[in-house]
């Protein structure tokens, strides 16, 4: 047993989220993550991954960097590193995106949001500093990139997130997944998009330090809301077949590799004009060496990220993260596999402490994602 | 009978010449929701130290080493099926596996109920 206990003793870094003392009173255990004390679990992963799925879960995720983009042209600049279309992209209309090396590597994945007067990133809390000196290198002068430090930012998510943040803003009905809007609500100035990292239903606020505790008291009082952990957030977006930065995906894979060609859009895939646009577009043309999959585990025990995925002697891949899914009662994981096993339904063996476990190409998501989405008109 | 702790958050109860081996209640506790369990089987011999078992979290793997050295006489196949056993009963039904044991004066060297409650106490 020592092992696991050994790190989870591990001297925490000093830096504390805003509502550190909040996590504290409602039992949260806190434990080192992304430079930050946060709260893996309060009453249990399981428990808050089932409540999740059911009613509604805020997750502190205020570690993530809220970046402002403004001055001249932020869209063209932001457009260099990201293969997604920013120019076009509506006012309170968000898109998920990567950040990209020359090399066509992920840097970090991100969500873009066109402001009425600038561009509003919500990116990895361990990636943030990174992405702010990257930009500042690659971009021009005339375009200011500010972190926005005094500001703390929930996820609301589940099937009764709506319901719940409408009880209280009732204006918030009228948001659509993936679109954003500032509301105000008992004083505070909320930046608030329908979206999140779970598969359901949700929301994303942005609140200023000084108001968060008060905001989180608000929904916790609220009979559908509980404060849930980093633990039910990692495997509710395992099941909702999200990628985690810094493990499935990194800066030598590729979004064609790391299943995320949609996130290549469709200008930018005629125009190129992107960090690693030549391999980005080469792969799009003539298909990947490796990819991103859904595995689906045979028996009960959890295959874990490192794992090596084999067909016979050879090696083909690697887990690169996996973990038990509560909503499924069984193992999933995802991984990088050699193209030429990529098939729904392909068998491969994963070994685990010198035993092989057959996993199964599987589709994604895990657990069908059950986002607002606007009705096709 | 008598029950002896290890540093290593595990329970040993003795009964004649056969221990019985567990993780505690801290454990479990600090391990959150088990979802698996592998147990040795009967016949393996082990010595004190050895990784005996292997007990999985929804978030994360850990080793249950023996704490004693002998022979496997049982695993408890039960937490195959209901490894949440480990978290419900961790000092009772939880039990992990009952071994020989080869060398009893290695008891001599683990803590008992009062001394496991303290070193807990200063974690």
């Amino acid at each position: 047993m020592t092992d696991f206990i050994a790190e989870m003793m591990e001297r925490l870094p000093d830096r504390l989220l805003p509502l550190d003392a909040w996590h504290r009173e409602r039992g949260g255990r806190m434990v080192p993550f992304a430079g930050y004390q946060m709260p893996v679990q309060y009453e249990g992963v399981m428990a808050e991954h089932l409540w999740t799925r059911e009613n509604a879960g805020l997750f502190d995720v205020s570690h993530m960097g809220q970046v402002l983009l403004t001055g001249d042209a932020p869209d063209v600049a932001l457009e260099s590193v990201v293969p997604g279309e920013i120019q076009k992209l509506g006012v309170n209309r968000m898109r998920y995106s990567v950040l990209l090396n020359d090399e066509g590597g992920i840097l970090d994945d991100l969500m873009v949001t066109r402001r009425e007067r600038d561009l509003y990133l919500v990116v990895n809390g361990a990636c943030k500093y990174d992405d702010l000196a990257h930009m500042r290198e690659v971009f021009p002068d005339e375009v200011v990139i500010t972190l926005l430090d005094e500001r703390a930012l929930f996820a609301l998510q589940g099937p009764r997130a709506g319901e719940a943040l409408a009880s209280l803003i009732p204006d918030v009905a009228s948001l659509y997944f993936m679109q954003a809007g500032a509301f105000t609500f008992d004083g505070m100035s909320l930046w608030i998009s329908r979206s999140g990292y779970t598969g359901e239903d949700g929301f994303e606020i942005s609140v200023d330090c000084d108001h968060a505790a008060q905001l989180a008291d608000r929904l916790c009082a609220l009979e559908s809301v509980k404060p849930i952990g980093l633990g039910a957030r990692d495997s509710l977006r395992l099941e909702a077949g999200l990628p985690l930065y810094g493990h499935d995906l990194d800066e030598t894979v590729s979004p064609t590799e790391g299943d995320l060609a949609f996130s290549i859009s469709k200008r930018r895939r005629s125009e190129g004009g992107f960090a690693g646009a030549e391999r980005i577009l080469e792969e799009l043309a003539e298909g990947v060496d490796r990819k991103r999959v859904g595995l689906m585990v045979e028996g009960r025990q959890p295959v874990r990220e490192g794992a090596e995925l084999y067909v016979g002697d050879r090696m083909v891949g690697k887990v690169t993260s996996g973990g038990f899914a509560p909503t499924l009662g069984a193992p999933i994981a995802m991984g990088l596999v050699k193209a030429a096993f990529i098939d729904m339904g392909t068998v491969l063996e994963a070994e685990v402490r010198g035993k092989r476990i057959p996993v199964t190409v599987a589709p994604m998501p895990f657990v069908p994602h059950r986002y607002h989405r606007a009705k096709a008109v | 009978m008598s029950r002896y702790f290890t540093e290593e958050h595990e329970w040993v109860e003795v009964e004649g010449k056969v221990a019985t081996v567990g993780i505690t209640e801290y454990a479990q506790e600090q391990l959150g929701d088990v979802v698996f369990v592998d147990v040795p089987a009967e016949g393996k011999q082990f010595d004190k130290g050895d990784e005996a078992a292997v007990v999985e979290s929804v978030k994360a793997a850990s080793d249950v080493y023996s704490p004693v050295s002998g022979t496997i006489v049982e695993g408890n196949d039960v937490l195959a099926d209901e490894p949440a056993l480990v978290n419900t009963d961790p000092e009772g039904d939880g039990w992990f596996f009952k071994l020989e044991l080869s060398d009893p004066s290695e008891l001599d060297g683990l803590m008992d109920e009062a001394g496991y409650k303290k070193f807990v106490a200063g974690l």
